[in-house]
């Protein structure tokens, strides 16, 4: 057994700590833990209900070694709003760091409202999405955030479906479409990417949306251990891009090593009712479409 | 135990929280072969439960280690190994 | 001579806010307590108000805008009506949850469907439920020194609750009245700076709106329950501090108008209070034995101060711009449980008027005076016009 490592450089940069009781290998708890390893103890985060705040904030137990406060599902935007507003009038916000963050579900759907409202007011806030696709936390249903034929519980595949009929709301866009300052897609598969952008976000003053791809194992039906194969995989099909929009410019990532889409999709068991019997080869190419079309709107493939 | 107002409560109390209970498929083996000390099992374990300060002094913290096998898959040298909960440590 | 000057509600009310230097404001707009947000927005940008003045997407955010800034340990103030407050309801029942001592003002209005902007007190009723406390006032003046009092009460460390101060829409904020305001010195001696007991903050960090496991949440319910039962006497207390510093009294857990030996008592929140009082006043001077109770704290609801007040009477008459649909009118109804299993037990009478704003006229409550005087009744409808047919309902 090596020398223990000292108890205080331990948890130094454990500001999300063990004993949090997400499941074994979830993408969201690594990403989270990532997030604020990059952004350091002067911060507070605003966290919406969800898997992240469940698993981590059980009275009187909390993995958060930074000040954090939850209130409800979809204000969350407007309650960090709240914060900057009060740092502000204590003359503290150069000092300290404002995070908002949750769920697809709270982002995409029940709390856009709220987040557009924050980006239009140009609050010194980082909003940080966690897209597992799906609302994990209440048992695996659809959000705007689901890719097209994902199973949910509230969108199965059946005799007459395949699945989540609707393509997957882009929320990156709609947060560029703001004209906010710095708006950066990323994966828990690349970390030291998302670290970089962490951290450049939080340089820059104004409003910051930054969406993350975390694989949920449960949600997803993937092998706990390949969380990471499979964040990687969802940017090397090119069905998750990775850019960055700073000030209106547009700056996306190449993709490391391209792979079809079936690589990706075939592990996934929200995914298995398209390769059943004889596969429903449509419906992949569908997929493939989408990702080349990601491909070559953002020049994602080296000429 | 206090129940405050609003019930706020103090940083990092779930460390009392011994996930280490959970493993049934196996727990990760650091061989101390081939490391290169390039940090990734620790950077990529959700539970941030791996600890080591360079090249061959990794291990993860048995308290809290899910058994989730991220480390063991990460390593670009293969020198984690998933074993069952009963095997000698290597 | 009245001391004081002739102005609107709406900026009445902004002068007193301002006075209380809150921090943080947001509020959304919606009749009738927009020419409060209006008024609030014209001092900060003539720089009379020194606070960060927010303008939000709705009221959702707004409540939510002042929950953040109220953790992060500073004085906030928002306003509403009707459907902001019903659109802030969860908002609303999770910031007394956190314990957090926000204050607001309600300019009551009626509820939707079908659409109406004028005032009851439907949607302040609607959120009793909350765990905020809801004082009522009467006119401008008593708004304004509610306003001042509701900060002290909820920042008191033995309430850490928030306070509603309820006032009727466009009959308080939109009208002309004399208000005497203090100056910013009596004001701040009145009023010191909020201490918060938690606070976000990287140098003591902590874990704000963990959730509880059945084996611990009856316990926080429990804990505001007998917190607001412990903030009554800290409402008195509060009061007479007032009267102290300003010379005048206002305030408390309700108001005697002719009460004390009187047989029938009429039993009112708010505005309307007054034109029962000139009822009370005409019925009076033909010899009749009547007063009006106007309660001012409805949450908590002062149980044992009421029964005191009121256990001479033979009759109560109680009149509300609210109800319970599908039971009862609500004060009539808790007022009832004030006196069930009690040595006194007055005849209670509940009527409900005004809805939508409908005028409550001197006629009207001498109506429901003479009504329950003649019959116990459980609750009825002042007013039901008789000329319209209703469809569905056997006229």
């Amino acid at each position: 057994m090596p020398e223990l490592v000292k108890e205080r450089d331990k948890y130094a940069d454990h500001l999300l700590c063990s004993g949090h009781t997400a499941c074994p290998g979830c993408g969201q708890s690594l990403a989270a833990r990532l997030v604020v390893r990059a952004a350091g103890r002067n911060i507070i985060i605003v966290n919406s209900t969800g898997c992240l705040e469940i698993f981590s904030s059980k009275y009187p137990e909390s993995a958060w070694e930074v000040p954090w406060l939850h209130s409800l599902f979809q204000n969350t935007a407007a309650v960090a709003s709240g914060v900057e507003a009060a740092l502000i009038a204590l003359g503290r916000l150069d000092k300290v760091r404002v995070i908002a963050q949750g769920g697809d579900g709270s982002s995409f759907d029940i709390g856009f409202g709220a987040i557009s409202g924050m980006f239009e007011r140009g609050h010194d806030i980082l909003y940080i999405c966690y897209d597992n696709e799906a609302y994990m936390n209440t048992g695996i249903q659809r959000s705007g955030s689901t890719p097209t034929y994902a199973r949910t519980t509230t969108s199965p595949p059946g005799r007459v479906s395949l699945g989540n009929p609707k393509p997957k709301k882009d929320l990156p866009q709609i947060a560029a479409a703001h004209g906010i300052p710095y708006v950066a897609t990323a994966t828990v598969g690349y970390p030291m990417d998302l670290d970089r952008k962490v951290r450049k976000a939080l340089s820059i003053r104004g409003p910051k949306y930054l969406q993350i791809h975390v694989p949920c194992p449960l949600g997803w039906g993937t092998d706990p251990s390949r969380t990471i194969d499979y964040a990687r995989l969802a940017v090397n099909t090119g069905l998750y891009p990775l850019y960055e929009v700073e000030d209106g410019v547009t700056k996306a990532q190449r993709i490391p090593r391209r792979a079809p889409v079936e690589e990706y999709l075939k592990g996934q068991v929200r995914f298995r009712h398209l390769f059943e019997g004889a596969g429903r080869k449509e419906e992949i190419a569908e997929i493939q479409k989408i990702a080349d079309r990601n491909i070559e709107r953002f020049g994602l493939i080296a000429e | 135990m206090k129940i405050t107002l609003g019930t706020v409560t103090r940083p990092g109390g779930s460390r009392v929280n011994k996930t280490g209970a959970w493993r049934t498929a196996g727990k990760p083996h650091f061989l101390q072969k081939n490391c290169i000390g390039c940090d990734l099992c620790t950077l990529s374990c959700p539970e941030g439960c791996i600890f080591g300060t360079g090249q061959k002094t990794y291990y993860a913290n048995e308290d809290f280690c899910k058994g989730c096998g991220i480390c063991a898959n990460v390593c670009p040298v293969h020198d984690i190994e998933m074993k069952p909960e009963e095997a000698e440590d290597a | 001579m009245l001391k004081g000057r002739m102005i609107q509600g709406c900026r009445a009310i902004a002068e007193a806010v301002t006075l209380c230097r809150p921090k943080v404001i947001s509020a959304y707009p919606i009749t009738p307590q927009t020419l409060i947000v209006e008024e609030l927005a014209s001092m900060v940008a003539e720089g009379e108000l020194k606070t960060e003045f927010i303008n939000v997407e709705g009221e959702h955010s707004a409540a939510s805008l002042v929950l953040g800034a109220s953790a992060t340990g500073v004085r906030v103030f928002t306003a509403t009506s009707s459907q902001g407050l019903l659109y802030m309801a969860e908002v609303v029942f999770n910031i007394a949850g956190m314990r957090l001592p926000v204050v607001m003002i309600n300019a009551n209005r009626s509820v939707s469907a079908p659409l109406n902007i004028w005032t009851d007190q439907q949607d302040s009723m609607s959120v009793r439920d909350s765990g905020w406390l809801q004082l009522y006032a009467e006119n401008n003046q008593e708004a304004c020194d509610l306003i001042l009092q509701a900060y002290k009460i909820a920042e008191d460390h033995r309430v850490m609750l928030p306070v509603m101060v309820c006032v009727d829409g466009f009959v308080l904020p939109h009208a002309f009245e004399v208000v005497d305001l203090p100056t910013q010195e009596d004001a701040d001696a009145f009023l010191p700076p909020y201490q918060p007991l938690y606070r976000l903050d990287p140098d003591d960090p902590y874990t704000m709106g963990a959730f509880a496991e059945p084996d611990k949440y009856m316990e926080t319910r429990y804990m505001i329950q007998r917190t607001m039962e412990a903030s009554i006497p800290i409402i008195e207390e509060v009061a007479s501090d007032f009267k102290r510093a300003f010379g005048r009294p206002s305030g408390g857990l309700f108001e005697k108008y002719r009460v004390d030996d009187a047989s029938t008592v009429v039993v009112a929140l708010g505005s309307m209070a007054g034109t029962i009082k000139d009822a009370v006043d005409e019925l009076r001077n033909r010899g009749e034995s009547v007063g009006v109770l106007r309660l001012i704290t409805y949450r908590p609801l002062p149980k044992e101060a009421l029964y005191e007040a009121l256990k001479g009477a033979q009759n109560i008459v109680v009149m509300e711009k609210a109800l319970s649909l599908g039971n009862s009118a609500p004060v009539a109804t808790e007022l009832r449980s004030v006196f069930h299993g009690r040595p006194a037990s007055p005849r209670i009478s509940g009527f409900v008027i005004g809805l939508g704003g409908r005028d409550v006229t001197v006629d009207d409550a001498k109506a429901a005076i003479a009504r329950a005087q003649q019959q116990l009744v459980d609750m009825e409808f002042i007013g039901i016009r008789t000329d319209l047919e209703l469809e569905g309902i056997n006229a």
